[in-house]
């Protein structure tokens, strides 16, 4: 009789039970456009050649050794990861009031950042929003944030961000309320703010006091300039807000399975650095006591060196403008067999992801006949579309539109 | 401002002293004879045929990679195992051993029903009672450290584990027990398996240091092995921090041995809702670096011997400070520092002692008196006989 007996079987998650149905699957012309993580022209993971370059001088370079980073991660990383978010000439690096923390990937950032406000500011209530990302709601309430609420993001009626539902929502929060925001390439709308609205939304956060949680997981995937791609923590910063980012450098660097992160804590007061460091190393200290090494020494050497930074630039704009490539061949397509309803929204979202807007039963004939892997909410990943697979897709597409 | 972290913060001390004889035991990290870190020839191996092999870096699954999981059991459980013939084991990878900690916890606060009480040993890891603490467990001791003997509380241990009720959960360091360095004898596992067969009590293992102790790793995994020979049902946290030298790279791996491959499939179904709001998916890098080793026959052999030279240096320090201490002319029976085993000696100095040591000698440790052995060296280990001794005497 054993001791776990009563025991039941968790919810599948679903990108990975995804993953298992499609690797599954004996079909030859099966395409996964499920798990968000970039793909070559062959359907195929990418090493960034800097990224392989980087490695290559880490492995060789012999004055390395494998001992304990400190709690906060490696100095170098953290402060070129802030660079990077914030910008180099940015205030609140030159005035010292930003706390960086290397993390176990984004996810580890989120969870960090949920602890801390919890844990130490005794904040319980946060908004997330309306169709994002599984997890965010997995952290908050796994680190126990009794309200876990959403705000309105995306309007089906014109397929684009309802702005209005989400400054409503936002100017009813109760102050101090956390709220999670995507700071490009929305998971999973693909819909983001334009500038203009990104300062309507930090006047109502401003105004009604509320902490923002910058998700960064896509940098310079939307664009191709980290820059732009960065506008809103730009203009937190500028706006004098105090705020977090959680940064994420599984996609823009191909480094998915080192785990790398940065959770960045924006204060207006220099003074609380060192406090909120010694209590972000008690939290870290009962979950991973101190984090890895190796993805952290490839970005910052690519970091922290000028033309390495311009290779990965450059190399960041070659997924950008494939990703944009493969939106239009598939917008292309679907016009051109004249699939019913409109197809624009394929070109003008952003980042990784198109939500296509498909219903439930068109997702299902999608995988069931073509052997075509999506979420259920109808959201495809385009690094995984190819010039060899878009007609495909795009075939498969129409006929389930025109037919379910 | 949090207090500042007991073990890491002696780092920070030593770091900031100028003086040339300084010493560091605080932290439990091996250095070599000229107080170096240690990069084992097997892993700097293992790195080039990873780096060689052109692997990429997609995500591993939640729990890690198969090999490194299965490698990871077959070391801790011997490559004979019928728990993992049987797959019996839910083997995945953590965080190195706090993370593999923070799993099991996280898992027995909300899925063991019998008990929330983790009873772990007095003294234990300074770490231990947050990281279960935050999982959301109540946190008990047993008795285990006699500071008359420098020795195992034997009959203390065995009084208090017989008085926990039954569910309970008890924490047991495999080999070398950190701080003290004090083991039980096999005849002492023996008797404590089958009390707590007795009083129905949960196995839960912490082994940070399978090679370290013995220089023998199947003699280090003897307790692991013994109790799941004798029916217990078990969880262990291994660490590869030490046996490796990959401290930085976060290897480790948690196991729960189920009572069928059904119940193993559920709790992994589990395991891995606790991980996904936490981090997501583990680092690869020193899972990959473990793999390799492992499950390279040459490279193998060869970590067999990096880890028993690790061992026996240790040893030989041990000997050489009791030695000196006798050369001193201390009174004190010191003969604890041989009797221990692993990175780390309780020496038996008191707080003001200690202070002293740091003070006047520039030596760094622990305010319990521990030592990490592994930080002596042949050239100091005299000088730091002959502080202890003017300290103590």
């Amino acid at each position: 009789m054993s001791l776990f007996q009563g025991l039941g079987f968790a919810p599948v998650i679903e990108v990975f039970d995804l993953n298992r149905r499609f690797y599954a699957d004996e079909s030859p012309e099966k395409v996964n456009l499920g798990l968000g993580a970039y793909r070559n022209d062959d359907g195929e993971p990418w090493v960034l050649p800097v990224v392989h370059k980087a490695e290559e001088l880490v492995v060789s370079n012999r004055t390395l050794n494998h001992e304990y980073l400190p709690i906060c991660g490696l100095p170098e990383f953290r402060q070129a990861a802030t660079r990077l978010a914030l910008g180099s000439e940015s205030v609140v690096i030159k005035e010292n009031r930003v706390l960086s923390i290397q993390t176990i990937g984004g996810t580890g950032s989120l969870r960090l950042a949920a602890e801390f406000l919890k844990q130490k500011l005794h904040l319980d209530t946060v908004l997330i929003s309306s169709l994002t990302w599984d997890n965010h709601s997995g952290i908050f309430k796994a680190t126990g944030y009794s309200q876990v609420n959403e705000y309105r993001y995306w309007n089906p009626g014109t397929k684009g961000l309802d702005l209005d539902g989400l400054l409503a929502d936002l100017q009813n929060a109760t102050e101090k309320t956390v709220v999670i925001l995507h700071t490009c390439a929305h998971n999973t709308t693909a819909t983001d703010p334009s500038p203009q609205q990104w300062k309507q939304i930090v006047s109502v956060l401003k105004e009604r006091k509320l902490i923002p949680v910058m998700d960064c997981t896509y940098q310079g995937l939307v664009s191709g300039d980290v820059d732009e791609d960065a506008y809103p923590l730009r203009l937190l910063a500028s706006d004098g807000v105090e705020f977090l980012i959680a940064q994420s450098f599984s996609k823009n660097f191909g480094l998915y399975n080192e785990r790398l992160g940065n959770l960045a804590i924006i204060t207006k007061d220099s003074s609380t650095i060192d406090e909120m460091r010694s209590q972000c190393e008690m939290i870290i200290r009962r979950i991973w006591s101190n984090p890895p090494h190796h993805g952290a020494r490839v970005v910052a050497t690519i970091l922290n060196d000028k033309s390495l930074y311009q290779e990965w630039k450059d190399q960041v704009i070659i997924m950008a403008d494939r990703i944009k490539l493969m939106r239009k061949m598939l917008h292309e397509r679907l016009v051109n067999l004249k699939t019913p309803g409109d197809w624009n929204h394929v070109l003008t979202q952003t980042g990784m992801f198109v939500y296509t807007g498909m219903t439930s039963p068109q997702v299902k004939y999608l995988t069931s006949k073509f052997h075509i892997y999506l979420t259920k909410m109808g959201r495809i990943n385009m690094c995984a579309m190819t010039t060899k697979n878009v007609d495909y897709v795009s075939k498969a597409i129409h006929e389930a539109v025109t037919t379910q | 401002m949090g207090p500042p972290d007991a073990i890491l913060g002696v780092t920070e001390a030593f770091k900031k002293d100028t003086n040339p004889k300084k010493m560091n035991l605080g932290v439990g990290a091996y250095r070599d004879d000229q107080g170096k870190p240690f990069i084992l020839p097997t892993v700097r191996k293992a790195e080039k045929i990873i780096f060689e092999s052109g692997l990429d870096h997609e995500y591993a699954t939640i729990i890690g990679t198969p090999d490194f999981c299965k490698a990871s059991a077959l070391l801790a459980f011997g490559d004979n195992s019928s728990a993992v013939q049987n797959n019996l084991n839910a083997t995945v990878q953590g965080i190195s051993g706090t993370g593999s900690l923070r799993i099991g916890g996280s898992f027995f606060a909300k899925w063991y029903t019998k008990s929330k009480d983790f009873y772990i040993p007095s003294p234990s890891w300074g770490n231990h009672t947050p990281i279960f603490k935050h999982s959301g467990l109540n946190v008990k001791s047993y008795r285990y450290y006699d500071p008359g003997t420098c020795g195992f509380d034997f009959k203390g241990a065995v009084e208090d584990i017989s008085k926990i009720p039954e569910g309970g959960v008890v924490v047991l360091h495999a080999c070398a027990h950190n701080p003290t360095g004090v083991d039980p004898k096999p005849e002492q596992w023996k008797e404590i398996c089958q009390v707590m067969k007795d009083k129905k009590l949960f196995p839960f293992f912490d082994m940070a240091y399978q090679g370290f102790a013995s220089g023998d790793i199947n003699k280090d995994a003897f307790a692991v092995r013994h109790f799941l020979e004798q029916g217990h049902q078990i969880a262990l946290c291994q660490s590869y921090a030490k046996n490796m030298g990959l401290y930085g790279e976060r290897a480790g791996a948690f196991t729960i041995v189920c009572g069928s491959a059904e119940e193993k499939e559920r709790v992994m179904s589990q395991i891995k809702i606790i991980i996904r709001p936490m981090y997501s998916n583990p680092p690869i890098h020193g899972a990959r670096l473990v793999s390799t080793i492992l499950n390279t026959p040459d490279l193998r052999s060869e970590w067999l011997k990096d880890v028993k030279g690790m061992a026996d240096r240790i040893i030989s320090m041990r000997t050489q400070l009791q030695d000196n201490l006798k050369k001193e002319g201390s009174s004190h029976n010191w003969q604890h520092i041989t009797d221990q085993i692993g990175m780390f000696c309780f020496t038996g100095l008191k707080p003001d002692q200690v202070e002293r040591l740091t003070k006047d000698f520039s030596i760094y440790l622990t305010k319990d008196g521990r030592i990490s052995v592994a930080g002596i060296a042949s050239s100091n280990v005299a000088y730091l006989a002959h502080a202890i001794h003017q300290v103590s005497k």
